[in-house]
């Protein structure tokens, strides 16, 4: 009888206090208040990154709106974010002052590979969630290692074997030359397609050729690739030289099936200057919907992401493929938040972003989902090929899903 | 000679002061001021260069980013303990400055300043050339030193003694050889090295010499930011790197040890200022300080200090009655 009271005294006990420390981590997360939750962010406002900017900008005119219509369980969100001009040293430095000095519950999106690279450690240390940062590369998805810090975009290398497993289908017996930058950016495209290639790369792969973001032109490469006699082309250059790969290979008659990376696919700033007749049939693989691409002009989606430029963010570009992206991942970031309820802790904050379930934003490719998992921390892991009919991208084929192939 | 005993008075309390910083300030100001001691080492190397010598250089973070990347490389491929690393990066970079100040004699004033801002811009890219070694544009990821001894410090306060302790020696180290012989034979062939070579000063070999130790001093700065950002890449050397310490040592004071304290100072934090002041143009709001501080002292900050040092003196000189030298002969001066 003792025993059993004894028992349930020590039970009463732990329970009260398991209460009262439940209660007690709510009140001290650091950076969440009644009413606010402090969202720490940097971005190169300056330097040699600048365009990428408007990111940061866009995810702050999103954050206003969400506070002009009452905020997310009563709390306002206060998003800060410094200029880092995207030198690792000043990344380091801001997001000191953000977690140490203004005291932030999460950063979110910071952007750039180096810099991100800088703070990675740091913030793992510091346990601070480091949430759908702005970058392709690979290393993000690691939750065994760095369990504070989420990717978001696909990588570089998923969009390589997307483009391998199609080439392996359509044109199994073609010869295939490649251009890539000849940089982290490059060779992560060429090493995801060779990867998806397999034992068919050293059969198939005919020529590489390589440029340095600083060359003038690429004209004689592709030269050289024509007269390789490669039939299936896979372009992996920045829109400067996509537009002049694209030029010069309609140019000199060269009609090779043309698979043209991600980064270039915007309208705007590359089919168009590089002519809509010499960019007909290229193939591209996208998960998000291109804003310059006519196909989209009243979907809901976008009708509604220029509603609200226009209202919170008018001095934005429209066209800049940027605005839309960060649109979107604000709002991934207002799911998360809303979806972790009272509790901002920073465990639960991890714990909610990792327990995405088919999560559709309004701006990805209709099928297009973000999931996540404890130990899958790539949100968007799909994509869908796409050929260019002279006006829009034609979306075509199975939804390529990185995860479930590998 | 009684004008000594002040300064070094002056000089221990600075000194104490900045041994107790770590403990009354925050671990993220910590780190600010750590910072701002590595770029007064770098300011002081280029004031050596450009203040006292003459030479104009633009690529002073050329040789920051070499002091950074042979830190880190010895302690990310050959896991050589960081501390030898920073003699080494010196070394290297007095090395390498000494052979880039040969040519570089055949270059006066503007076209030196060209002829280095093209290193600031070559640096970055060389780098991702190597990538075996230096891991491209990712750059390489490092350790956080610990404090050694069993010290009850944490990295950062261990870092910032690590810093300061090196800023120190090499600031004694540089006020030593700018006033001996070496430094009047430097200045000398700033002010007019047709004379000073008529003197018997050998011009080249001093120029280069300024050049090597000038870059030694920016090495080991830089040597000392791999260790306390604990990352490398090419983004952190942009050509705005040497622009910056540029500025530092202009707004500081030319010709001026202390100067680069105080450049250093400005570098670190204005640009922060400006950013909370408006988050809109704070190159613009930066601009502005630098335009007033410019127009306010034209000799830096650390000549304004002197100029305001000289002036109370010369009040107190004309109450008393013995006339006594003032310092006014040592006032400073443009280059």
């Amino acid at each position: 009888m003792a025993f059993t009271r004894k028992l349930c005294a020590v039970m009463l006990a732990v329970g009260v206090s398991t209460l009262a420390l439940a209660a007690a981590v709510s009140a001290q997360t650091v950076g969440v208040t009644a009413t606010e939750i402090k969202i720490g962010n940097t971005n190169p406002y300056s330097g040699p990154a600048s365009a990428y900017g408007t990111i940061g900008k866009v995810i702050g005119a999103y954050f206003k709106k969400v506070n002009d219509d009452g905020g997310i369980n009563g709390r306002k969100i206060n998003y800060i974010t410094y200029d880092d001009g995207y030198a690792p040293p000043k990344t380091v430095e801001m997001v000191r002052k953000l977690v140490e000095a203004d005291q932030v519950a999460l950063l979110f999106q910071t952007l750039g590979t180096p810099p991100n690279s800088a703070i990675h450690k740091y913030m793992n240390q510091q346990k601070v969630p480091h949430l759908f940062v702005a970058t392709g590369a690979t290393k993000w998805n690691d939750p065994k290692n760095f369990p504070w810090t989420m990717g978001f975009q696909p990588n570089y290398q998923t969009e390589g074997r997307v483009y391998a497993a199609d080439v392996l289908k359509k044109h199994p017996n073609a010869k295939v030359g490649i251009l890539y930058q000849n940089d982290d950016y490059g060779k992560d495209y060429l090493k995801g397609f060779e990867d998806g290639m397999g034992e068919a790369a050293k059969k198939m792969i005919v020529m590489k050729q390589s440029y340095e973001v600083t060359d003038p032109t690429i004209d004689s490469q592709i030269v050289n690739l024509k007269n390789s006699g490669a039939t299936v082309f896979f372009n992996i250059t920045i829109p400067k030289f996509a537009v002049q790969a694209i030029k010069k290979a309609h140019d000199i008659g060269w009609k090779p099936v043309h698979y043209l990376n991600n980064v270039s696919s915007s309208l705007a700033t590359v089919l168009k200057p590089a002519g809509l007749e010499a960019s007909k049939d290229l193939i591209t693989a996208l998960y998000m919907k291109e804003v310059t691409d006519p196909q989209w002009r009243n979907d809901k989606g976008f009708t509604d992401w220029v509603a609200f430029m226009k209202k919170y963010y008018p001095e934005g570009a429209l066209d800049d493929q940027a605005n839309a992206y960060g649109y979107n991942v604000a709002i991934l970031m207002t799911l998360v938040l809303k979806q972790c309820g009272n509790d901002l802790s920073r465990e639960n904050l991890m714990k909610q972003a990792a327990s995405l379930k088919n999560v559709e934003l309004p701006l990805l490719l209709p099928g297009i989902k973000v999931n996540t998992s404890p130990t899958d921390f790539a949100p968007i892991e799909q994509e869908q090929l796409a050929r260019f009919n002279g006006e829009k991208w034609d979306l075509y084929g199975e939804i390529f899903d990185a995860f479930r192939k590998n | 000679m009684t004008s000594r005993l002040p300064r070094l008075l002056g000089l221990l309390a600075l000194a104490g002061v900045a041994c107790a910083l770590p403990f009354f300030l925050t671990n993220f100001r910590l780190f600010q001021f750590t910072q701002v001691y590595i770029y007064a080492i770098a300011i002081l190397g280029l004031n050596m260069l450009t203040g006292y010598n003459g030479q104009f250089s633009l690529g002073h973070g050329a040789f920051y980013a070499i002091g950074a990347y042979v830190s880190a490389i010895m302690m990310d491929r050959w896991n050589v303990h960081y501390a030898w690393t920073i003699p080494v990066a010196g070394v290297l970079c007095l090395v390498v400055g000494f052979l880039f100040g040969l040519p570089a004699l055949r270059l006066e004033g503007l076209y030196l300043a060209l002829a280095t801002f093209s290193l600031a811009l070559a640096v970055p890219q060389i780098l991702k050339y190597f990538e075996h070694w230096t891991g491209g544009s990712q750059g390489l990821v490092l350790n956080k030193p610990n404090a050694p001894f069993g010290l009850k410090l944490n990295p950062d306060q261990w870092l910032y003694f690590l810093t300061l302790a090196v800023l120190v020696l090499l600031f004694w180290l540089g006020a030593n050889l700018m006033r001996g012989r070496v430094g009047r034979a430097v200045v000398a062939i700033r002010d007019n090295h047709i004379a000073a070579e008529a003197m018997g000063v050998n011009t080249s070999l001093y120029k280069s010499l300024v050049f090597g130790v000038s870059a030694a001093y920016t090495g080991v700065a830089g040597a000392l930011s791999a260790s306390v950002i604990a990352y490398v890449a090419p983004d952190s050397f942009n050509v705005f790197l040497s622009i910056t310490l540029l500025i530092g040592a202009v707004i500081g004071g030319m010709a001026s040890i202390s100067g680069a304290i105080f450049g250093a100072l400005f570098i670190q934090f204005v640009p922060n200022w400006a950013q909370d002041i408006s988050k809109a143009a704070p190159w613009a709001i930066f601009g502005v300080f630098l335009i007033v501080f410019m127009y306010v002292m034209p000799f830096g900050i650390a000549g304004a200090i002197r100029l305001l040092w000289i002036r109370t003196r010369r009040s107190r000189v004309a109450l008393s009655p013995e006339p006594r030298e003032t310092a006014a002969t040592q006032a400073p001066r443009a280059t």
